[in-house]
């Protein structure tokens, strides 16, 4: 069994629990209470789905609206590293599908798709807000700028090296 | 570094190092405008002094920032739940200025929310940041838990009796959650759809209580206004507007990136002295004067002030004051086409006409991208700007935003979308 199809940790749901009685109704708490599930397990699973919209007193189909309805919350297993190549406009100016079709062709995967070892996910993203230096990406929580096809094999590199 | 008096947004902010802590802060003139409001000025007084200003929100509209707050009830703050919502979503391509106010000078933010706590008399605060500013929320966390040690946020603020604190939320990101009605829907922790206008938020917001929502940069004014008051603030435009504005440039331009400058600054000169011209081997055609919701302006029209009435004379929008700029190597439609991808994806579906619309749109231009679109996909193109474009077609502004480009587009580049026909497809083959 992984971890996903295990309850939640003690600790998280307490966390949880704790932030949902900050806010004014407990549900204000949803996408912040997923994106504690997803810094711990990568992704929200369904089993982890139901057991926080218990606790923050909603259905699960509710939270499930919720948890669908953005982009940051991933409701499928990605891998260890998520790279997130900016697609809108001034990086697309600057050449960005250059860079998706070079990470596509090295790890053999379509955008969306994680590599067969795990270690990679590409997923395009919406601008990043750093428009200047374009064309931009973010690995993990980590923005570059100016990226280009050498930085690119430098983090795959990396992205190899480091599981989390 | 700008000094205070003239360059008040970036006065503070270097980006090479740390943002300034609340000593350094106050060190360089910050909290002067809190002493002065919380201790001399009522709440009145200070919305008073902004509606003097002039000031208009920075996060596209334009609207009076002074007239939004005097709409809100005027119970205190410690008998009446009442929100202050900082719009820090920025998801508008091409804009990236929240971000340098919230990293280079996070406290500017908090006192700026404070200011405007205590002229509408808010009993919380709220910074709804978007969800990949992970920087920023570092940096903007570590300002508030700061400040609150230090007594400038939290119970009973320098003796006053008035209390106000802020709660930095991180959103899961979607465009539309900048949409400040969408906004409050979100931070209820619900799918992020817009609300009917009517009554307004300063009325009936978060959780039906009275609440403003005002962008970063409208914000990050509000403590210089208070300081050094309402008429200094309004000398310092050039034009019809008041205030200075973080403008940007992105695009092939010799120094892409953002200045403070005075409000009314010509566009030519934002482009030719401040982003140092086209790199050599382009030249300009169009531009996206504020963010990619607003209309193209032709490389011709650029002889125009940058503030909120000139450039509509032109055709364009304010918008976020972030211009995206089209060279004459990349083809307009591929880039309508990567522009309508992204306000279909964004779209929150919840009313027909831009949800069904906006895919169809951003289809229509696959086709003539790929060779394959006819005469009659122009028409239907030119028939959706018309209709999604009016305002009051569609339940929010979002249609209308992303037809603002496509309308103009469709009128400026007509040659490049024959082209398309004849040609069988892109003729300069951008990559899509
Ligand atoms: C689709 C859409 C997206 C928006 N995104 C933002 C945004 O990211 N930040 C922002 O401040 N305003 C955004 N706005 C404008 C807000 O609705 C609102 O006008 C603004 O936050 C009010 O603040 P201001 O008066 O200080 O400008 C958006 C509007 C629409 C229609
Ligand atoms: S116009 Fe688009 S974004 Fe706005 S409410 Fe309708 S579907 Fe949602
Ligand atoms: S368009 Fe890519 S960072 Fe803004």
């Amino acid at each position: 069994m992984s971890t996903a199809d295990l309850p939640l940790p003690d600790d998280l749901r307490q966390e949880i629990l704790t932030l949902a009685g900050s806010e004014h109704r407990p549900r204000a708490a949803s996408v912040s209470a997923l994106r504690l599930v997803q810094a711990r397990f990568r992704w929200i699973s369904d089993r982890h789905l139901a057991e926080v919209a218990q606790l923050l007193n909603m259905s699960t189909a509710d939270l499930d609206g919720v948890a669908t309805y953005f982009n940051l919350l991933f409701r499928k297993p990605v891998g260890q590293h998520v790279f997130m190549i900016c697609d809108s406009v001034c990086c697309w100016i600057m050449g960005c599908k250059d860079l998706s079709d070079h990470l596509c062709k090295k790890l053999n995967i379509r955008p969306g798709e994680t590599t067969p070892d795990g270690a990679i996910t590409l997923l395009p993203i919406v601008c990043l807000g750093h428009c200047d230096r374009a064309p931009v990406m973010l690995f993990d929580e980590t923005v570059h700028e100016d990226v280009d096809t050498a930085a690119l094999d430098r983090l795959i590199a990396e992205a190899q090296e480091t599981p989390r | 570094m700008n000094s205070l008096s003239e360059r008040p947004l970036t006065a503070m902010i270097d980006l090479a190092g740390p943002p300034p802590d609340c000593a350094a802060y106050g060190n360089a003139g910050g909290w002067q405008g809190t002493r002065k409001a919380l201790k001399t000025l009522t709440p009145d007084e200070v919305i008073s002094m902004v509606t003097r200003s002039r000031l208009r929100g920075r996060g596209g509209a334009g609207f009076p920032t002074g007239l939004k707050w005097s709409t809100v009830p005027k119970d205190p703050a410690s008998k009446r739940r009442k929100y202050l919502v900082a719009n820090a979503d920025e998801m508008e391509p091409g804009t990236f200025k929240d971000r340098i106010l919230m990293e280079g000078n996070p406290l500017q933010l908090v006192e700026g929310m404070l200011l405007a706590g205590y002229a509408i008399q808010a009993s919380h605060g709220i910074i709804f940041l978007r969800g990949e500013y992970f920087l920023a929320h570092q940096r903007l966390q570590h300002a508030i838990d700061e400040a609150r040690h230090l007594g400038w946020l939290g119970e009973n603020i320098l003796g006053t009796g008035f209390s106000f604190d802020i709660d930095l939320h991180s959103s899961g990101g979607r465009y539309i959650c900048g949409e400040a009605t969408a906004l409050l829907t979100a931070l209820e922790g619900s799918r992020a759809v817009p609300r009917g206008k009517l009554p307004p938020s300063q009325i009936s917001g978060l959780w039906g209580a009275p609440s403003v929502v005002n962008n970063v940069e409208t914000l990050c004014n509000i403590s210089h206004i208070v300081t050094h008051g309402p008429e200094w603030f309004d000398g310092l435009g050039t034009g019809a507007d008041s205030g200075t504005k973080l403008y940007g440039v992105s695009g092939r331009v010799c120094r892409p990136g953002f200045w403070e400058l005075p409000m009314g600054t010509p566009l030519r000169d934002l482009i030719e002295v401040h982003a140092g011209g086209m790199k050599s081997g382009y030249a300009l055609r169009a531009l996206l004067p504020g963010g990619a919701s607003t209309p193209f302006v032709d490389a011709a029209d650029i002889d125009i002030p940058m503030d909120y009435d000139s450039i509509k004379k032109v055709g364009g929008r304010l918008g976020t004051g972030m211009a995206i700029l089209l060279d004459d190597r990349t083809c307009p439609v591929g880039m309508l086409r990567n522009l309508e991808h992204f306000f279909a994806q964004e779209s929150c579906g919840w009313c027909t006409p831009c949800r069904d619309g906006l895919p169809w749109v951003e289809r229509l231009l696959d086709a003539l991208e790929d060779g394959t679109g006819t005469e009659d996909d122009i028409e239907q193109l030119m028939r959706h700007a018309r209709i999604l474009g009016s305002p009051g077609r569609t339940f929010c502004a979002h249609a209308p935003g992303a037809m603002a480009p496509l309308a103009s587009g469709l009128a400026l580049f007509r040659d490049d979308f024959t082209a398309h026909l004849t040609g069988h497809g892109c003729p300069l083959h951008h990559a899509a």
